[in-house]
């Protein structure tokens, strides 16, 4: 047995089997349950070391060999191993109340697969052809039959196509700046597609237009997945060029690159979200601002850059869970998501529209929240090193609060004398229900999931040092 | 060897400028079938026989997936396009520029990748770039595919001489095949019957 055999094959053998199933419970169920047991396992199971039960010994290689290349999962994937699949076994237990099981968990079971492989392949570089797999795969995820595909997918696909060769070619050329590192002009070429080929991949600052036209088109559970899934991956596999690169990792014009295309993401997607009238887009802007953290998170001194991308990665994903089920479950009711339309909905839909508005201050960074530890912590470091950056880090996060304010208000105006009339499934409601109270829990307890989150940095072997 | 390169290059930039002009899907996918024989020759530069002809297979097998499922839709649907310039002049004059900007940024690459030679640069730097004004010409499903499989056959060429992993290959065409599949669905998605919400 190898880990990658257990932690990619296996998942996306069972994902090709699940398409043949059609009863949706089954299917979340199934997939769920093995998300969460791989999950389990990454936990429990130490990768290249002897686990002796009684008479019993299991040893679990950590590579196996494709065409002459390696995909290998050292002992510190472990970690992410755990917290990822985790995540992917919550998202696929909220697909059943969404109805998006039948398409989101053999699928998502798929893309999950492949973003392992991504982290386990080596040359590392490969990692970019792995991931525009998950996203060829994402579109069939997005697009439902009998639905045309609007300007949105398109770009979807078009954006996150370029971002491959990009990444490939620079690839290329950074091992010739490594070779000859006085090189400026082929650092200064290499660095610039590299860069282009990210701002593809993480829809950076102008390539994010697609964002909040897919959040009109299509069912928005399946886009807070991947919203949550594609980011999260593609900046594990930046960091790894960080790691693998010196001269970028040590290089101060790029930490501020980085730092500037973070802080736009942040500024622009807080105030665009403060004054959407669209909820759905509204997400989509307050995903473009929760890139944005990562990117300013990974322009900290490497020190602590490495441990702020890894804390943002479970308070992302949670919130992201909540916002999209609230909204998918609102959007069985009025369609579309405009503020004149979704007026007045917190009478009939309360744990809902609660869930819609912690989510959105979570992300906001509101105290006693999932975001807000991980938020201050980023702030302080931005602060440390430029005023100014953590002044305009300020006016983003006022933007989320502020289109935060608005949906409540919103949500809240009912007409004079409206009574409360409660049409939630208790299904939903417990499922939101709990999702909040996980961000209740890991905004006051922000050292709840430390014991897994501790080990994350050793899976670079330079990053972090 | 090198006139028959040059050649190759004058033939994929006919194909692509055609791709760019023409309205009808069957010469379209014609078109991009002779492209991948040229794609095919630049390749073949750097890799051996056996493994440049995956890049040809590949593209072919994408081209017979676009079209059995093109053959199976209403022709009523095609041109809908209405608000992107429509004349074939301009696209050719479009065109024109593309293939200006490549002559003289050509050389330049060929100093930054020494060794590929110049005309493996020009037909690559040809498709990606028109392949791009392609893609920036349109929002239509079966043409953004055609768009991005030049674009992706364009840097095929290029990334082959500079690598020649077999992994890589079939990655690259697992991407290719992907790509067609994505864009047949994308196709027939909305004729599609809509799942149970059962």
């Amino acid at each position: 047995m190898s880990a990658p055999l257990l932690w990619i094959i296996l998942p996306a053998a069972v994902a090709a089997f699940s398409l043949l199933i059609s009863n949706k419970r089954i299917l979340t169920i199934a997939g769920g349950s093995l998300a969460l047991l791989l999950a389990l396992a990454a936990l429990i199971i130490p990768i290249d070391q002897a686990l002796q039960i009684g008479n019993f010994s299991l040893k679990i290689a950590p590579a196996i060999q494709i065409l002459g290349r390696r995909l290998i999962l050292i002992p510190a994937d472990g970690s992410l191993l755990a917290i990822f699949y985790g995540l992917v076994a919550m998202w696929f237990f909220g697909a059943e109340v969404t109805g998006t099981a039948h398409r989101l968990v053999p699928l998502g079971l798929m893309i999950a697969a492949l973003l392992v492989a991504s982290v386990a392949v080596e040359p590392f570089l490969y990692a970019a052809i792995l991931i525009e797999m998950a996203v060829l795969l994402a579109v069939p995820l997005l697009l439902p039959p009998n639905q045309t595909p609007g300007p949105g997918v398109m770009r979807f696909l078009i954006y996150q196509t370029l971002g491959m060769p990009f990444i490939l070619f620079a690839g290329w050329l950074l091992a010739g700046v490594e070779a000859s590192p006085g090189d400026l002009q082929l650092a200064i070429q290499s660095s610039t597609i590299l860069g282009l080929g990210f701002a593809f991949l993480l829809a950076v600052f102008p390539f994010y237009t697609w964002l909040p036209m897919l959040a009109e088109e299509v069912s928005l559970y399946v886009l807070g997945f991947l919203f949550w899934v594609l980011p999260t991956i593609t900046i594990i596999f930046g960091m790894g060029f960080l790691d693998r690169y010196a001269w970028l990792r040590t290089s101060e014009q790029f930490s501020q690159i980085l730092a500037l295309g973070g802080l736009l993401m942040v500024v622009t997607g807080g105030l665009s979200s403060a004054f959407q009238r669209h909820l759905g887009r509204q997400m989509a802007y307050a995903v473009i601002a929760e890139t944005g953290f990562s990117l300013l998170a990974l322009s900290l001194p490497p020190e602590k850059a490495v441990q702020s991308v890894f804390l943002l990665i479970i308070p992302r994903s949670l919130a992201l869970l909540v916002w999209a089920m609230s909204l998918t479950k609102l959007k069985e009711r009025v369609n579309p998501l405009r503020f004149s339309i979704v007026q007045g909905l917190a009478r009939t839909h309360p744990i809902t529209a609660a869930g819609l508005i912690l989510a959105h201050l979570s992300v906001a960074g509101f105290p006693l929240l999932a975001g807000f530890p991980i938020r201050l912590a980023l702030w302080e470091g931005l602060a440390i090193q430029s005023l100014s950056v953590a002044f305009w880090f300020l006016i983003g996060i006022l933007g989320l609060l502020i289109g935060a304010i608005r949906t409540l208000a919103v949500l809240v105006m009912a007409p004079e004398g409206t009574g409360w009339d409660l049409q939630e499934r208790w299904g939903s409601g417990i499922m939101i229900g709990l999702g909040v109270i996980g961000l209740f829990i890991l905004g006051i307890f922000p050292q709840t999931f430390r014991f897994v989150l501790v080990y994350l940095p050793e899976m670079f072997e330079h990053l972090g040092k | 060897m090198t006139i028959i390169a040059w050649v190759t290059v004058g033939f994929v930039l006919v194909t692509s400028a055609g791709l760019l002009v023409s309205r009808d899907w069957r010469l379209e996918l014609g078109l991009l079938g002779l492209q991948y024989v040229g794609v095919f020759w630049l390749t073949n530069q750097h890799w051996p026989i056996s493994m440049a002809a995956i890049k040809l297979v590949t593209g072919w097998m994408a081209i017979a997936a676009l079209g059995m499922t093109r053959l199976n839709l209403i022709e009523e649907d095609e041109d809908r396009e209405k608000f992107w310039p429509q004349g074939r002049l301009f696209r050719l004059f479009a065109a024109g520029i593309v293939t200006v900007i490549v002559t003289t940024a050509a050389p330049r690459v060929e100093e930054i990748i020494p060794g590929i030679g110049l005309p493996v640069i020009s037909g690559s730097l040809v498709l990606l770039g028109l392949g791009m004004l392609h893609l920036g010409m349109t929002a239509q499903p079966f043409r953004v595919i055609l768009g991005l499989l030049t674009i992706l056959s364009g840097f095929e060429t290029l990334y082959a001489a500079l690598e020649s992993s077999v992994l890589v290959a079939a990655m690259l065409s697992v991407v290719n095949l992907g790509l067609a599949l994505v864009g047949a669905y994308l196709l027939t998605a909305r004729t599609l019957e809509p799942e149970e919400s059962a």
